[in-house]
């Protein structure tokens, strides 16, 4: 039963992954940049777990509370001392994506002066060492918590999105900024939100990274932004729900090739990633997002 | 809607009768680089620094056809490097080529690779830069796969030492530099560079004025990945063992993308300065820890990006235009 183990493992993965790009998702949508640090963000989020494990025994659950605060704020410092002026610039998507470009550049550095070069992990065991049992397959219980937090963020956000006055101005300028400055919605206030959720997303991403993708490394930033960037081109653009489904098709892809053929794990994400943009550049569930 | 007049205006210029003055200028740009770097191996002694130097002046500029004069930044650059160097590799041990020859063929993989992801030019913006990341990456785990010992010698990297020499590697690489000057001086003076300019500034309007927009663009790429090429083919020469994972970091893409960046994208100087200068002042201060430079490198671009976004040659003219 090889199959329905990728199965329930793929679908579990997904929700994770789906976890993993949704703030990227998000920034993009409001802000039309892609914030290329995200990765590095997420491998931030598994250094403030593993630091706070190892030195007060914080559960991660508690670390994943206690990011919120601080991403909020860096994602307003981000988006006011960088986004906003690299978006008044001359060629603002360019510009952007150039710009992150060197912030990813500096987390990973900093991150390599201050954890050192090594892996850094957590024990498996602060979710119990018991697996548990989903149609007759074992599956760790993290594997369950990772997947739980993703559907939980997954509701919020809706809730906040479909259910708050904030949301609603949030959506207003995903769909069109200059109407949406026109009828009073102040965009830097809601940009420097969004960024901000986007980095908490991410750290959280990051904290439940220990246990879906191993330990962290300074260096893995690069990879986890392609891999989040493919699982929003998946689901399409500017759409929550649409991350979750690209997550699943992704982590899916991803765990049949883990099965059958794990030489090629490393390759598979990249291949997955050039294939969809090729074939299908506004993703799954994509309304065209904007015209050449 | 006028500043696209006014570029096509200053490319008319520049493709039609020009004064003999440019024309010494343009010669001068292609010969005096390399000729630089062949009196400054006399001087100097360090020839595997020059030589890498070279190198990335020829990245450096690459990427200047590319995103200089199209606005596609191809982070995945690096892909076309690790080509060339691997196609350099597995002519010198399969077809037992003549080193020459392997060099050129190094090229032809980059062009190659680059022929084989053309599609990719559909896209734009941050998919194209993105797509062209995650194609190099691919194309990594692909060479670095256990499974293809027999072919790549998977991880264990390829071994050149039977063909090294590293006289003839500097001046191939010197021969390098001039060629990518040439490249450069041409796109930018062609009719060709015109019709990139057009479609950089409105796409649409140049299709109506009859530019073949996908397959200038295309052009400008295949020529962009064959520098890259034969960029990596020499540098394989020339270091003779490396590891998939040296030729294929990321680190040369940004190495690339700063230097074009610093110097000024779109430019036949830029580049050059940009790569010459970040460089030499890279070595010179002897950054050791490899975490260091990329601090270095990371702030500089975000600095380059809000301060300096047309680059260092955009401060002259702007003196200058003020002076007069």
């Amino acid at each position: 039963m090889l199959w329905l183990f990728a199965l329930i493992a793929g679908v579990l993965f997904g929700l994770y992954y789906g976890l993993a790009a949704l703030g990227l998702n998000l920034i993009f949508g409001v802000m039309r940049m892609v914030n290329l640090a995200h990765g590095d963000v997420i491998m931030l989020g598994g250094f403030a777990a593993v630091l706070l494990f190892d030195h007060f025994g914080v559960n991660p659950l508690i670390t994943v509370l206690l990011v919120i605060p601080p991403s909020l704020l860096v994602g307003y410092l981000t988006y006011y001392l960088l986004g906003r002026r690299v978006q008044r610039s001359r060629d603002p998507e360019m510009m952007s994506l150039v710009m992150f470009f060197g912030v990813s550049q500096v987390i990973e550095a900093v991150a390599v002066i201050a954890f050192g070069n090594n892996e850094a992990s957590i024990t498996s065991a602060v979710f119990g060492t018991r697996p548990f049992s989903i149609a007759g397959q074992g599956v760790p219980g993290a594997w369950l918590v990772s997947a739980g937090v993703g559907l939980v963020a997954l509701v919020l956000l809706f809730l906040y999105l479909y259910r708050t006055s904030l949301g609603r101005a949030t959506r207003a300028i995903m769909s069109s900024p200059d109407e949406a400055r026109a009828v009073g919605v102040n965009p830097d206030r809601i940009s420097a939100l969004t960024f901000g959720i986007g980095v908490g997303l991410a750290a959280i991403a990051g904290i439940l990274s220990l246990f879906m993708i191993g330990g962290t490394t300074p260096s893995e930033g690069v990879d986890l932004t392609v891999t989040a960037f493919a699982v929003i081109v998946l689901g399409g653009l500017g759409s929550p729900m649409g991350t979750f489904l690209g997550g699943i098709v992704f982590g899916l892809a991803l765990m049949f090739t883990q099965t059958y053929a794990p030489v090629w794990s490393g390759f598979a994400p990249f291949a997955i990633l050039l294939v969809i943009m090729l074939l299908r550049p506004t993703g799954l569930l994509g309304r065209t997002v904007r015209s050449v | 809607m006028s500043s696209v007049a006014q570029r096509l205006r200053e490319g008319a210029g520049a493709v039609g009768r020009r004064p003999r003055r440019q024309m010494v200028g343009d010669v001068l740009l292609v010969v005096v680089p390399p000729a630089g770097f062949l009196v400054a191996s006399l001087v100097y002694n360090n020839q595997l620094l020059l030589l890498t130097m070279m190198v990335y002046v020829a990245l450096a500029q690459g990427l200047n056809v590319i995103f200089g004069f199209t606005g596609y930044l191809p982070f995945g650059y690096v892909g076309f490097f690790g080509a060339g160097a691997y196609g350099t590799a597995l002519s010198v041990h399969f077809l037992h080529a003549p080193i020459a020859l392997a060099v050129l063929l190094g090229g032809l993989a980059g062009l190659l690779v680059a022929a084989l992801l053309s599609p990719l030019l559909r896209l734009t913006g941050a998919y194209f830069a993105i797509a062209s990341l995650a194609a190099a990456e691919a194309l990594y785990y692909l060479i670095s796969n256990p499974q293809l010992t027999a072919v790549t010698n998977g991880p264990y990297g390829v071994n050149l030492a039977s063909v090294y020499n590293s006289g003839a590697a500097y001046l191939a690489a010197v021969v390098l530099v001039g060629v990518a000057m040439l490249c450069v001086v041409w796109v930018r003076r062609s009719h060709f560079g015109m019709s990139l300019r057009a479609i950089r500034a409105d796409p649409l309007a140049a299709r109506l004025a009859g530019v073949n927009v996908v397959r200038a663009r295309t052009f400008a790429w295949l020529i962009s990945a064959t520098l890259a090429g034969l960029a990596g083919a020499i540098y394989a020469w020339a270091v003779s063992v490396f590891y998939p994972e040296a030729v294929f970091d990321l680190s040369i893409s940004v190495f690339a993308i700063v230097f074009a960046l610093f110097g000024g994208v779109g430019t036949v100087l830029g580049p050059l300065l940009g790569a010459v200068i970040l460089y030499g002042v890279y070595n010179y201060i002897g950054v050791s820890q490899p975490q260091d430079f990329q601090l270095i490198y990371g702030v500089l671009i975000v600095l380059i990006v809000l301060f300096l976004p047309n680059g260092l040659l955009s401060i002259r003219l702007r003196r200058l235009w003020r002076g007069r």
